[in-house]
């Protein structure tokens, strides 16, 4: 690790490079927001932003389960709860009797305010607000570590798994005659899901994650043809966004979250003028 | 417009169908927990013969399309034999959708919505030159080819279910599912689509089961005719369904 800080300072020539944990949260950055780019496409494709909005919301419920167990690491309290409610929700969606918009926000909104009243007992919710805004100053390095694995078995399972997905999400049947297992692969997708955002949202906050996961992917939309450019630009948005928002926010010492996405969204609104007309290019 | 004898693609390959495949639907029966949405349906269909499905919204006709697929659960089996030596074989199965789940501005191609289905290699990662000629030669046999790299958003009704055939007779299969469209195609691109589906039949060995709602089409192109309201209401030659009195009770 000292050698990494070692050769980021020699490459960076800024003051805000001297501080390790400017150092931590760059890296974090770097690690994270591609992954955001990348399964945003796909999020943003089969219209799951609502989805991914709910399963932030269920990281709430999650600490507070964590808490009444009595189980110290509530990160994994958060992910098991969030793969459960993930899996469930697809469930009830799979049974076709209510529209998703409807399931969906009536799971966010229960889970949510479990999380509240369970936390809030007792009156020390202050405690956890963090939770809300996340701050990625405050990652260490062993929690750089486990990003660095989650971000390889994310890309993997996004080379192996793409095509299928994203057959799925086009049409199920046409998938099924392809023999193609769409239940199989929305529920892979959905469990990935879960474990990105419960693992950054300590960093990047509920309020805010779905942000993240949305705009890079939907400003990609609005200048690309088809699949390559689509996540090329994506990822290069987020990046970008994730990068120029850390540093933003040093210099003016805001929080980092909001930074990023206000910054997002800018390039969402440039992008939206600059929209190809509709037709393709030859 | 169109120039069948242009297509090499169609009249040097595939051998047309020999007769000799049969698959056989029997008893199938799909159940929600609260209702029976068809019941106790047998077919018999052969290759080179297109059976055409009618029937009134609701009767049923995409749920049995949806249980030979696959995607319902249902009570029955499907078989699929070979005649000339008695054998079992695995159903390959083709379906042409009546539309994609596509929304405007999908950066979403022609390339990568077809390669999505055929390669294992990720299409967000590159692009296979060998594949796309492939792709391409494939959306030639219904003079699609040039729509390769539009943005499967963009198609008109007509451009779309030519390469949705395209993409289901990719590889050739054994029965050919197709919804018939209901809008976004012009009179004169739903003759298109009854051109092609007369020349698969030529051409291909397969079978076809043609969710139908144009009378005309099933009097001129289809074989068999299956009048369903839940269950088999009539079956038989075209003119004998159209003209039957059980076709005039659910159509009258």
């Amino acid at each position: 690790m000292d050698t990494l800080y070692k050769l980021m300072e020699t490459i960076l020539p800024f003051s805000w490079i001297e501080y390790n944990f400017m150092k931590n949260a760059l890296l974090a950055i770097l690690i994270i927001t591609p992954l955001f780019g990348i399964l945003g496409t796909m999020i943003v494709n089969n219209r799951m932003a609502f989805f991914s909005d709910a399963l932030g919301h269920s990281a709430l419920t999650g600490v507070a389960i964590g808490t009444i167990f009595g189980i110290a690491d509530t990160n994994l309290a958060m992910l098991v709860f969030a793969i459960l409610f993930a899996l469930l929700l697809n469930t009830i969606k799979r049974k076709n009797t209510v529209s998703t918009d409807t399931v969906i926000s009536v799971f966010s909104s229960l889970s949510m305010a479990i999380g509240l009243v369970i936390l809030s007992r007792g009156g020390n919710f202050s405690k956890y607000s963090g939770l809300l805004v996340g701050d990625i100053l405050s990652i260490t390095v062993n929690e750089i570590g486990s990003l660095m694995v989650i971000f390889i078995f994310t890309l993997l399972f996004w080379f192996l798994c793409f095509n299928h997905l994203h057959a799925s999400g086009i049409n199920s049947s046409l998938a099924r005659s392809k023999r193609i297992n769409t239940n199989r692969m929305e529920d892979c997708f959905s469990v990935v899901i879960a474990i990105i955002v419960m693992f950054s949202i300590r960093w990047v906050g509920i309020l805010l994650i779905n942000a993240l996961l949305i705009l890079p992917a939907a400003a990609s939309r609005n200048m690309s043809f088809n699949m390559r450019e689509y996540h090329l630009f994506s990822v290069m948005i987020s990046l970008f966004s994730g990068v120029s928002g850390l540093i933003a926010s040093y210099h003016l010492g805001t929080a980092t979250g909001p930074t990023i996405v206000i910054i997002a969204s800018a390039i969402f609104f440039f992008t939206l003028f600059l929209r190809p007309s509709g037709k393709s290019k030859a | 417009m169109y120039n069948f004898n242009n297509n090499r693609k169609l009249t040097v390959r595939q051998d047309s169908a020999c007769g000799l495949h049969c698959i056989k639907i029997k008893d199938i029966t799909v159940r929600t927990s609260t209702q029976t949405l068809i019941e106790n349906i047998n077919l018999h269909i052969h290759c080179g013969k297109i059976t055409a499905l009618i029937g009134r919204n609701g009767a049923g006709k995409s749920t049995l399309i949806k249980a030979i697929i696959g995607e319902w659960k249902h009570e029955g089996t499907i078989a699929f034999t070979d005649l000339k030596n008695n054998t079992v074989e695995n159903l390959t199965i083709g379906y042409v959708p009546q539309s994609l789940n596509i929304e405007k501005n999908t950066p979403v191609s022609v390339y990568d919505l077809f390669a999505g289905y055929i390669s294992k290699s990720p299409i967000f990662f590159h692009k296979n030159r060998k594949l796309y000629q492939r792709i391409k030669d494939q959306l030639s046999i219904f003079d699609a080819q040039d729509l390769i790299d539009k943005r499967a958003c963009d198609l008109s009704g007509g451009e779309l279910q030519r390469v949705l055939l395209s993409i289901a007779i990719t590889p050739v299969p054994n029965l050919l599912l197709l919804d018939e469209p209901i809008s976004g195609i012009d009179r004169n691109g739903m003759q298109l689509f009854y051109n092609n589906i007369a020349r698969l039949k030529e051409n291909y060995d397969l079978a076809m089961i043609i969710v139908s709602h144009d009378f005309d089409f099933v009097r001129k192109y289809s074989d068999y005719v299956i009048l369903l309201d839940k269950k088999i209401v009539k079956e038989g030659e075209p003119k004998e369904v159209l003209d039957s009195d059980e076709f005039k009770q659910v159509f009258g």
